[in-house]
């Protein structure tokens, strides 16, 4: 189901939740809602299923399929909403649990006991809980109870399904499996999902699209290769991954670093004075000897291993700390040691001069 | 180190942790346990037939009804208004909330015989609405209404005080869970909220009705010690001790003991339960098994 936020603002006493939010969310959509904490994600997201309403404001909408919801109670927006504390009714088997919100139905559309039987044990074999149908929250794992709540939530087949950080409670090697699991049950059911994270890399792997927000407003909206490859401010950059940050000046064109000889080019590059140039760890090389003009000398002061790249972390010469990615054969060759003189390059920068962006 | 510091109370000498033992076990002996064997020493001091005819009287039937009367109206009403405040209070965000609380201990902070003299103000005949009352006919003062209306005012606090840490503590996620499963009020309130609070519900009510029937001040206040009218278990006790007639005084006081009693281990058994449940609750938050 498609569903669009128009100028949506929210405030708390002094807090500003929102700030003239609008947004498009497509039929069948898997869209994540990412931000820091405080950023007005899960806001925005309570605002969706109903459970707050926003500030008066004779534009503001919530449309399901076009249609205003503001005045539709929760129950009847047909949502399905998944907590991160998985929410689930402690006191309930977990087969109760996921007939509920088939059992609180009028009487007149309420399923026969075996269809409601037959429901929960399908809804049982979808999240691979067969069997745990007698069983009692407490005597769940975290994975399973939040697999259960979404069973919950599909029960009444919602037309749209509303994640509020659902993994953030779960260790990392769950949150992983689990996210793949919600990838693929997501490609099989195609209900329009919107999943709400701060974790950055659970939303660049699973979502269609990516909504970044940062105080009360969206950032960039864009398909996941997008928002990282092409980020629109300078919040989206930092947000989306470990980044190298110099600042300089735009000359025609070209970002010069300040206290450096070297300069790097950026399509997008605005003209500005002032400028602030990210350089993602891998997109910088280091070398042995300067392989040009643009190299600038440094010091290693530190190489972590632990990984699928190794992390290096070097001094330039006025002191600046810079931390570099580099694969395991290149450091084998570079045979790099702890306080090794060596040369960086910028391969590949993006440039913001703060006046320009927002 | 730090495992010597922690059973530093243990490596106290022994008369002092012999001497503080005995202080609290003497104490407890003296003021608690002493006196309620008193009760039913003195109860029982003219045999089993005399005790019982303690009961046969009139008067005694009279004010044991009454003492179950005011509890039976009082209890409910406070429940229903224990549980309706506390809901309020935890998952509502509104003005005045904390003065609400505030109000709610009222009872709690003033004296009983305060209580009582708040009613004679407002409903006796010389009070704000004691013309219009007379004139219509309705007795609130001297009478049941008025012991009921001050027992419930004196027992007001107990269930809420009881449920509304615990609810706070639960906060209102499960709530909206079965809202947004198309839940309405009612069938959220039955089948998820009361199922989560039912213990400290129980506890509340157990401690009200304790309460309620053991009342004396405020009740005394506004009955006017008329015996097999107005005449509560308590006040019922006083007038026969009075009397002198220390076996039928002690008779009655061994029912109220009785109850206390009763009440004692309630709680007990009801305070495990709630801890207990509230385990559950923490559990259900944080554990972060694998799967």
């Amino acid at each position: 189901m498609s569903i669009e936020i128009r100028n949506i603002s929210k405030s708390f006493d002094s807090f500003t939740a929102l700030k003239d939010i609008s947004l498009k969310i497509e039929n069948g959509e898997l869209i994540s809602l990412l931000g820091p904490s405080g950023s007005g994600k899960t806001t925005l997201l309570r605002i969706i299923a109903g459970m707050e309403s926003p500030d008066p404001n004779p534009d503001s909408q919530v449309l399901f399929f076009g249609e205003d919801v503001a005045r539709k109670p929760v129950g009847d927006r047909k949502v399905g909403f998944v907590f991160q504390h998985y929410a689930l009714f402690k006191h309930m088997s977990v087969f109760e649990n996921i007939a509920f919100g088939l059992r609180v139905r009028p009487r007149s559309q309420r399923p026969a006991e075996s269809a409601i039987r037959d429901k929960v044990h399908s809804l049982l074999n979808l999240i691979q809980l067969e069997g745990f149908g007698t069983r009692f929250p407490k005597q769940l794992s975290g994975g399973q109870r939040q697999r259960v709540a979404l069973a919950r939530a599909l029960a009444i087949e919602p037309q749209v399904l509303l994640l509020d950080e659902p993994f953030g409670a779960l260790d990392a090697k769950v949150r992983k499996s689990l996210r793949d699991w919600l990838r693929s049950l997501h490609d099989e059911l195609n209900t329009t999902t919107i999943l709400v994270t701060h974790d950055q890399e659970e939303a660049l792997e699973v979502s269609d699209r990516v909504v970044v927000m940062n105080q009360a407003r969206i950032e960039q909206v864009g398909a996941p290769d997008e928002v990282f490859h092409q980020p629109a401010s300078e919040f989206v950059i930092d947000f989306l991954g470990n980044v190298n940050v110099f600042h300089g000046r735009v000359n025609q064109g070209q970002a010069v670093l300040e206290n450096h000889q070297t300069s790097i080019s950026d399509p997008f590059v605005p003209a500005g004075e002032n400028a602030n140039v990210y350089v993602r760890p891998n997109d910088i090389s280091i070398d042995r000897t300067p392989t040009g003009k643009s190299s600038m000398a440094a010091t290693v002061t530190r190489i972590n291993r632990a990984g699928v790249h190794a992390k290096i972390s070097l001094e330039l010469t006025n002191k600046e700390e810079i931390r570099v990615d580099i694969t395991m054969e290149q450091l084998m060759e570079l045979h790099l040691q702890l306080g090794d003189s060596v040369f960086v390059h910028l391969n590949k920068a993006r440039v913001f001069v703060p006046d320009y962006t927002i | 180190m730090s495992a010597r510091k922690i059973h530093a109370g243990n490596n106290d000498p022994f008369w002092v942790r012999i001497i503080v033992i005995t202080i609290s076990v003497t104490f407890v002996a003296l003021m608690l346990v002493l006196p309620l064997g008193v009760i039913f020493w003195e109860a029982f001091r003219k045999g089993g037939a005399a005790y019982l005819k303690a009961f046969q009287d009139r008067n005694a039937m009279r004010a044991i009804t009454m003492t179950c009367l005011a509890a039976g109206i009082a209890v409910p009403l406070n429940l229903v208004f224990g549980i309706t405040a506390s809901w309020a209070i935890a998952k509502f965000n509104f003005r005045g909330k904390g003065l609400l609380i505030a109000l709610i201990d009222l009872p709690f902070a003033i004296s009983p015989v305060i209580s009582g003299l708040i009613y004679i103000l407002v409903f006796g005949m010389q009070g704000w609405l004691g013309k219009w009352l007379e004139g219509h006919g309705i007795q609130i003062i001297f009478a049941v209404p008025g012991i009921v209306l001050a027992t419930t005012f004196v027992t007001f606090p107990f269930v809420a005080r009881e449920l509304i840490p615990l609810m706070q503590e639960q906060g209102s996620e499960e709530e909206w869970a079965a809202i947004s499963l198309g839940a309405n009020g009612w069938q959220t309130f039955w089948r998820v909220t009361l199922p989560n609070i039912k213990w400290g519900v129980l506890y509340g009510v157990l401690l009200c009705n304790a309460r309620a029937m053991g009342e004396f001040g405020a009740v005394s206040v506004v009955s006017s010690n008329i015996r097999g009218g107005t005449n509560t278990l308590p006040l019922h006790i006083d007038a026969l001790y009075n009397d002198y007639n220390s076996v039928a005084a002690f008779a009655m006081a061994s029912i109220l003991a009785l109850l206390g009693v009763v009440t004692l281990v309630g709680k007990n058994l009801l305070e495990r339960k709630i801890e207990q449940e509230s385990i559950n609750s923490l559990e259900s938050r944080t554990t972060k098994v694998s799967q």
